[in-house]
Parts: C-alpha cells; structure tokens; sequence
C-alpha cells in the first residue's frame, strides 16, 4: 500500500531512484535514434539475471529491411517475443508490407504506452498475429504529442475501435481513420485519462457537473 | 398526438405517390427511422446501447455506444503493484472470472519468467474449464431467454449453480473468484475436490443433452437462429473476431491448441468448429465446446500431480525493465494482457486486449439487412459481458 503513493504519476525513475539500470532494452526512458538493425547496440550488461532483450536474427527481418532499410530501426527478442521498432513515417507501409507478404492476417490490438520523458512520447503498439505461421509480432512506432500515427483500418478493419481507444484514452489521433472520436468516454470529455500526467482521481468536473449535476464523481 | 402522426402519415403518402414513378434517394430516406436501444434494455445483456437505422423493420446500420461500465481498469492497475492488481481483473468479464486470473497471473509470470509448478497448473485448468461451462451456461441460458425460449435459463442455471458451489469451496468466492496468485495458486485443494468434480461431469453430462433436447431440433429455435447473423471466417480474421464466433465460421484456432499454455498441450480434446457461421452453428460450437471441456476437466482430475501449488515467487513481484503479451482463450474469445514494466513494483502500463470488445464491432456486419428481432439474437450469439467492453 505504502509504496503507491510514492510514485509520481510522470516517471519511473523519480521513486525507484537507482535500482537497476534499464536492462539493454529501448523500453524506458528517452532513448536517441539507433542506426539500422543491430540491437546489439546496447552493449550494457544486464543486471537482472538472464534476461534481456536480444536481437532477433530472421529471414522476416531481414526481407523487410531489404525493402525498407533504416526505417526499421530495431529488431529484438524479449522473454521469447519478437518486436520490431520502426520509424512513424514508415509504419503503414512496413504494416502493409507484414500482412501482405509476411502473412500475418490478424491484428489482435492497438494501443499505445506513454513515455513523458521521452522526445516522442507515445508508443504506439500493434500487436499482429499469423494464421499461417501460427506467430505473435510486436511493431512500435513512436509519436510526438499532436503528431498522428498511421492509422491501419485500411489493412485490418478491426483497427476502427481499437485506435479510437487508444485516441481516447492518450490523445494520439490516427491519420486516415474514417471516424476519429472517442468511444469509453463521454463526446464532451476533456483530458485523457491513461496519459501519465492525469491523475487517477482526476475528472473533467465541468462535465460532470453540467451532465450529472453534482459537483463531483468521486 | 396521434393527429399529428396521422397527418404527418398522409403526408408522407402523398409523398409515395408523387414520387412512385421516379423513386430518388430522398424518397429512401422518407422511410427511414432511428431507434435507440438500451442502455436499459434486457437483451443488451448490461448496458449497451444500439442505435438502429431502420427502413421499416430492417436494419441499414447499427451504431454501438458503450463506455457506461467504465471503471478506468487500466488506470488502476498503473497505481497496484501487481498482486494488488489481481483481483481488479476478475471485474472485467465477471461470468468468467477464473480465465481473466487465469490471463493475468501467466502474463506476469511470463514477465518474470517463472512458471506455475505442475499441480497448480492443472487446478488453474481445472477451474478454468470450470469456469467456461459456467460461462457458457449462463450465455447458454440469457440467449435463449432474448429468443423466447425460457425453460433453458432454469435449467442452466440449476447446473451452474454446482459449478459455483466449487468454487465456493475452493476459495470462497463464486463469482470474482481471484482463485489464482502470481506464481500458482494460493489454496491447496479441498478435501474432496477430486470427487466433487468426477460427479459433477458425470451430473452434467446428461444435462447438456438435456439442453439440446429443448433446442437443437426445436423448430422456432432453429427458424430464429438459423442463417441468422452470418458472418465469413475471412471477415472474422479481418475484423478481429476470435473465440466460438471465429470458429463457428470454419475456421480452426483455439489458442489452447496453437499457443498452448498452463498445461493444455497434455490434455486430448477436440476443437468444435461450424460451417455456417450462423447463430444456430455458434450454438452448436458452444455446446460442443461444454462437452470437450468435460473432457479436459476429466482428464486434469486423473493426472493432478502431487507437489506444491506456489512456485518461488519474490515477496515482493519485481519485474526487470521489458514487456510482455499473453494471450489466452477465454470462453468469449482471445483475452491478452499486454504488460510493460519499468522495473518497479508497479506495472507501468498494463492493456487488456478484451475479446468482447472486439467482437462486439462485427456486430453492424452481422445484423446489416437483418430484421430488429435478430439483432437481439446477434447480440446474444456475440456472447458479449458490457464489464469487459467498458472495462
């Protein structure tokens, strides 16, 4: 219990002042543009023991980044999963290029994490699943605030609801997706609730207020 | 009151008739009638509302408002650490509470890299099988209730209720059960548990023919159900759709069979599948699924191993920086919870990929040209819980 209220809601480093450094992984902080491919770049050794993210060597990766070079910018393999991180511009056409000639025909999510700290600060995930292959994938691709993702209803109609949640919930507006609202909350709502610096008693209390007539909800 | 319909009715047939020889898209649209369903609508099963676009009595478009069970899940979990965040799960589709446990407990295991010990792998099969007969039932029963067949909802209910009484027994709760902890389970079985579940599959088998008795062949049931909110196995794929609605439309994937996990790759079970994809082969799937759920449970009572029921978990759970999805089958369809942990003792992000959510947007697919009497089918036959939508 004690220890919730230690964190602030913006950062992971502030309350677990030095624990452990982020174990070779672009999880975590601000992490500058690495050059195509190597994930090896992050030669610091793990503490935790045995696991850390490892370059995933395939002939997947390497056809796509035959066809798409540096926009693929990382490939790794964590805990036995695969994810590739890619560049905003490029992510459509990387997706296309996944389903189409990788055969992977069902998008199982979108969502996207929020990174404060970093210079794009929203994560957008796509995790993708292959019939044929019988295989998960992760792609990433990271926005800035206002900037909008790729939006991917054009290649999996599945994606509609799945990216007006992920707008709902951090604000990232996906570009070519037919209808851009929000879709838990209220049309009126102000703020976005999963956004890091929302707190988790925070409302919109005009809303509430004009709408339910009481002062607050909580 | 009525005057004005009136007038408002002859009106529009003066309209009809000026506009008989040469019919135009504004002489369609004359026609045309938005009626709102739910919130508060018992076949919504909770609080879905529709709002119907009608020529008649056929429905030309649906549109799904949800949200109104939004409880901010996964907000909370940001603010657990993750043993905390255990029970808020079993909150989210709470006719199957044991699946969501099931999903959450191998998603931080995976995330820690541990597995549960043997023995609590095969109780985690044992309640989850459990736990999809409950699920099914329960759908099995309010389906057949939206359709006018009420006898069913006594019946299925009566048989649940042993399963509850299991699980009562087991962890003393029925419904949000939070049977299971990080690392295996925190309760050695019952005295009795064995027995208790060898005379319940032998009770129920004899119930689920009895179900089908009042059903399968049943003449209004198979008019109502038959054809009915059809959807392709490619437009499945497409839209995301997965569990008994996936393979009601032929095609065979069960995440216990093609990603196994917890054990299942030990047990012999069959995937039911349909030809169809109508609600009647939907039907067919879930209660042939009841019957290899039978099975497996059958199987997982013989071969329960001896040992313990907790792996060596830290006291406190402390993942390593990294992110994980898992995914498994829960009796609505594939339930994945995808971790991302920043090294602390809280997750750092924590999204549910919930089946119903998904599967409830095929639904305006599903019930396009449809008459509004099988949109209360087609929401039945989605099998969808609106605490799982919402979440």
């Amino acid at each position: 219990m004690a220890d919730e209220t230690k964190r602030t809601p913006s950062g992971q480093q502030s309350a677990q002042g030095g624990d452990k450094p982020p174990a070779g992984k672009a999880a975590i902080p601000e992490k500058p543009k690495v050059g195509e491919g190597s994930g090896a770049a992050h030669a610091a050794p793990p503490k935790p023991p045995g696991i850390a993210a490892t370059p995933w060597e395939h002939e997947r990766v390497a056809r796509l980044k035959r066809l798409y070079g540096s926009a693929i910018k990382e490939a790794l393999t964590y805990l036995g999963q695969n994810y590739l991180v890619v560049n905003k511009e490029a992510a459509f056409d990387v997706l296309r290029a996944i389903r189409d000639d990788e055969n992977f025909d069902y998008l199982v999510d979108v969502t996207c994490v929020h990174y404060p700290d970093r210079a794009e600060p929203f994560e957008i995930v796509w995790i993708l699943y292959s019939f044929p292959h019988n295989e998960r994938l992760r792609v990433k691709a990271s926005v800035k605030e206002g900037e909008k993702a790729a939006s991917v209803v054009a290649l999996w109609p599945t994606a509609n609801w799945l990216e007006r949640e992920a707008y709902d919930m951090f604000g990232v507006e996906f570009d070519g997706h037919p209808d851009m609202r929000r879709i838990l909350l209220p049309d009126g709502w102000k703020g976005f609730p999963l956004r890091k610096d929302y707190g988790i008693i925070q409302q919109d209390t005009e809303w509430v207020k004009i709408n339910l007539g009481i002062e607050s909800g909580q | 009151m009525s005057e004005i319909l009136k007038s408002e009715q002859s009106a529009s047939s003066v309209k009809h008739l000026e506009l008989e020889a040469t019919p135009s898209p504004a002489y369609l649209d004359s026609d045309e009638l938005i009626l709102n369903m739910g919130p508060q609508h018992p076949s919504t099963h909770g609080v879905l509302r529709v709002i119907l676009k009608l020529d008649g009595e056929k429905v030309m478009g649906t549109e799904c408002v949800i949200g109104y069970l939004h409880r901010g899940v996964e907000k909370i979990a940001e603010h657990r650490t993750y043993a905390m965040f255990n029970p808020y799960v079993d909150r989210m589709d709470y006719v199957a509470a044991v699946s969501n446990g099931l999903g959450y407990c191998e998603a931080v295991e995976k995330l820690l890299n541990i597995e549960a010990p043997p023995r609590a792998q095969h109780i985690r099969v044992i309640l989850a099988e459990l736990n999809r007969l409950a699920s099914h039932m329960l759908w099995l029963g309010t389906h057949a209730l939206d359709i006018g067949a009420i006898t069913p909802l006594f019946y299925t209910f009566r048989d649940r209720e042993e399963i509850l009484k299991i699980f009562e027994k087991y962890c003393g709760a029925r419904l949000t059960t939070h049977a299971f902890r990080i690392g295996g389970c925190l309760y050695e079985t019952y005295e009795g548990f064995e027995d208790e579940c060898r005379n319940f599959v032998k009770f129920v088998r004899p119930k689920i023919d009895e179900y089908e008795t009042l059903l399968t062949t049943n003449r209004i049931w198979v008019e109502r159900t038959k054809g009915v909110g059809y959807i392709s196995g490619d437009d499945c794929k497409a839209m995301g759709v997965t569990g008994p609605v996936l393979r009601a439309s032929g095609v065979k994937w069960d995440i216990r069979k093609a990603q196994p996990y917890s054990g299942y790759q030990n047990f012999d079970f069959d995937i039911p599948v349909g030809t169809n994809g109508d609600t009647y082969d939907r039907y067919l799937v879930r209660i042939a699924e009841m019957r290899q759920s039978l099975r497996i449970i059958e199987q997982a009572v013989e071969k329960l191993p001896e040992g313990p029921v907790m792996a060596k978990v830290p006291k406190v759970v402390k993942p390593a920086v990294g992110e994980v999805y898992h995914g498994i089958e829960s009796p609505k369809g594939e339930l994945g919870y995808f971790i991302v942990s920043d090294g602390s003792t809280q997750p750092y992000r924590i999204r549910v990929r919930p089946p119903s959510f998904v599967n409830l947007q095929a639904l305006d697919m599903m019930v396009r040209g449809a008459l509004v009497a099988d949109v209360v089918a087609v929401i039945g036959t989605i099998d969808i819980v609106l605490g799982e939508v919402d979440r």
